[in-house]
């Protein structure tokens, strides 16, 4: 697992990388009222914004962590953006990306790093 | 110099129930020059709810609590409220304008038999304490030593009736001074929720005991400011600095009701009286209006509102906005243009370069379920 300085956790199986926020990121957002996802299908670049994520207290952006294209979205969080209060290092993934150059992973927080970063 | 003085410009003020704050888990922030809870452990979803189904209790000891021991003819001079009109034991919503029109803060104003006893927004109360004493000289005594709670919700009555029985001969804006185990408690049947509820004004060495005792009942939950946001939001309570500003008049705003028929017809002698009240005759070009979004994105306050998707010009702003939990849904409020301000009228919030629809209704968006 790899972790952005934005609080998202990478989870990367055979070149395709499954994005969410990390626990700490859902705590400090508070309730999570509204998700929006990107299309599938689409092209993003490092740094796009790709997710909304509104809770009870502001809008927030997620960001492509990486060159790609979204291949699958987690559409039931649009109905349900709770779940990613509740679950938001499982069930509550944003969308998956396939990428082409995995080494780009390497420039991210491994776990140790990432608690470090947080604490 | 001394580099470890603390600015007293910019040190925050602390309520007497911090230490209880900290104790409870709640996440403090600084809120007009205060260092406030915005939310306990619960979460503000959860704290809204449980609000509207049992109780809430509010630590509210930042606003303004102001004792005027003049005659209530003299505030009249700096409020267009029938405050001659004001029974004892009566409570009622007032305003401050300015001399162009404009509202220059909004406050509850008691009378309690001997003085009168006003409650301002903390944002806003030098400006309101210097005011009324440019108007009312010594008769200002602005209260240090007493905090304010707010008890809101359903079974406020049941649990405050356990410290002071007679509060349940109250009904909506009552205000009386009752006794109690923590001494005389200040009360009103009032609120900025849309619940029924009470706002207890208790000498500060008294209030930990007080909110401790209230707490102590299984259906009494700490509420933060977050909470306390959008349970107004829902109940269609306009908060000044976001809704009311003194370049918003109250015909504009709505609040023409809280100008009694005596001010508009015979004692006509309040600041910006030809500007408002012709108003209020004639009808203003723009009008607060409750606006409903008609995706899940909740529209915040500074959001843009157009007539059409293509539409150049924009026709209103939102002031307020949030996720509404007893709706479960987004709610806002707004400014639009008298001719887009009709129930049902369709307009398009611009978010993040999209323009979604957005339904114009009216206030509240929940009713309210005051003991009147």
């Amino acid at each position: 697992m790899k972790y952005t300085e934005q609080h998202e956790w990478l989870d990367e199986d055979n070149g395709i990388v499954t994005v969410g926020i990390t626990a700490h990121a859902a705590e400090q957002l508070g309730d999570i009222v509204f998700v929006e996802l990107p299309e599938v299908g689409i092209e993003v670049s490092k740094d796009d914004e790709v997710v909304v994520i509104e809770s009870v207290k502001a809008a927030s952006d997620i960001l492509a962590p990486l060159d790609g294209e979204i291949i699958e979205v987690n559409d039931p969080l649009t109905d349900d953006p709770g779940k990613v209060n509740e679950d938001p290092e499982g069930e509550a993934w944003f969308f998956k990306i396939k990428v082409e150059d995995l080494s780009d992973l390497d420039d991210y927080m491994d776990d140790a790093e990432y608690k470090d970063f947080i604490s | 110099m001394g580099d470890h003085v603390a600015n007293p410009n910019t040190a925050l003020k602390r309520t007497p129930l911090h230490g209880l704050h900290l104790e409870l888990g709640a996440k403090m922030v600084p809120f007009a020059g205060w260092e406030m809870p915005v939310h306990y452990p619960m979460g503000v979803l959860r704290e809204h709810l449980h609000t509207r189904a049992e109780a809430g209790l509010f630590d509210v000891s930042h606003m303004g609590q102001v004792i005027l021991t003049c005659d209530p003819a003299a505030l009249e001079a700096v409020v267009p409220v029938d405050v001659i009109g004001l029974a004892e034991g009566r409570q009622r919503y007032g305003i401050f304008t300015s001399d162009t029109g404009g509202i220059l803060d909004d406050l509850m104003i008691a009378n309690r038999g001997d003085h009168l006893f006003v409650v301002v927004n903390a944002s806003m109360a030098d400006q309101d304490i210097s005011l009324l004493r440019d108007a009312l000289g010594d008769a200002v005594q602005p209260i240090t030593n007493r905090a304010l709670l707010a008890l809101q919700g359903p079974r406020s009555e049941d649990i405050l009736a356990e410290v002071t029985l007679s509060c349940r001969e109250m009904r909506f804006m009552d205000v009386a001074t009752l006794p109690s185990p923590h001494g005389d408690l200040w009360v009103s049947r009032s609120g900025y929720t849309g619940e029924d509820g009470f706002e207890i004004s208790v000498a500060n060495d008294q209030a930990e005991a007080l909110a401790r005792a209230l707490l102590a009942h299984p259906a009494v939950a700490p509420i933060g400011l977050g909470a306390r946001d959008s349970l107004r939001l829902e109940a269609g309570l306009p908060l000044y600095g976001a809704d009311l500003d003194r370049a918003t008049t109250p015909a504009e705003a709505g609040l023409g009701w809280a100008i009694g028929k005596a001010r508009r017809e015979n004692r006509r002698d309040f600041p910006g009286a030809a500007t408002i009240l012709d108003q209020l005759a004639m009808g203003p070009a723009r009008k607060r209006v409750g606006l409903l979004p008609r995706t899940r994105a909740p529209m915040r306050a500074g959001v843009t509102l157009f007539s059409s998707e293509t539409a150049e010009m924009p026709i209103g702003t939102v002031t307020s906005g949030a996720f509404g939990p007893s709706l479960d849904a987004p709610i806002s409020m707004g400014y639009v243009a008298t001719e887009h301000a009709a129930s049902g009228t369709v307009l398009f919030g611009e978010l993040r370069g999209k323009r979604l629809p957005v339904s114009v209704t009216q206030l509240p968006f929940r009713p309210s379920t005051y003991k009147r």
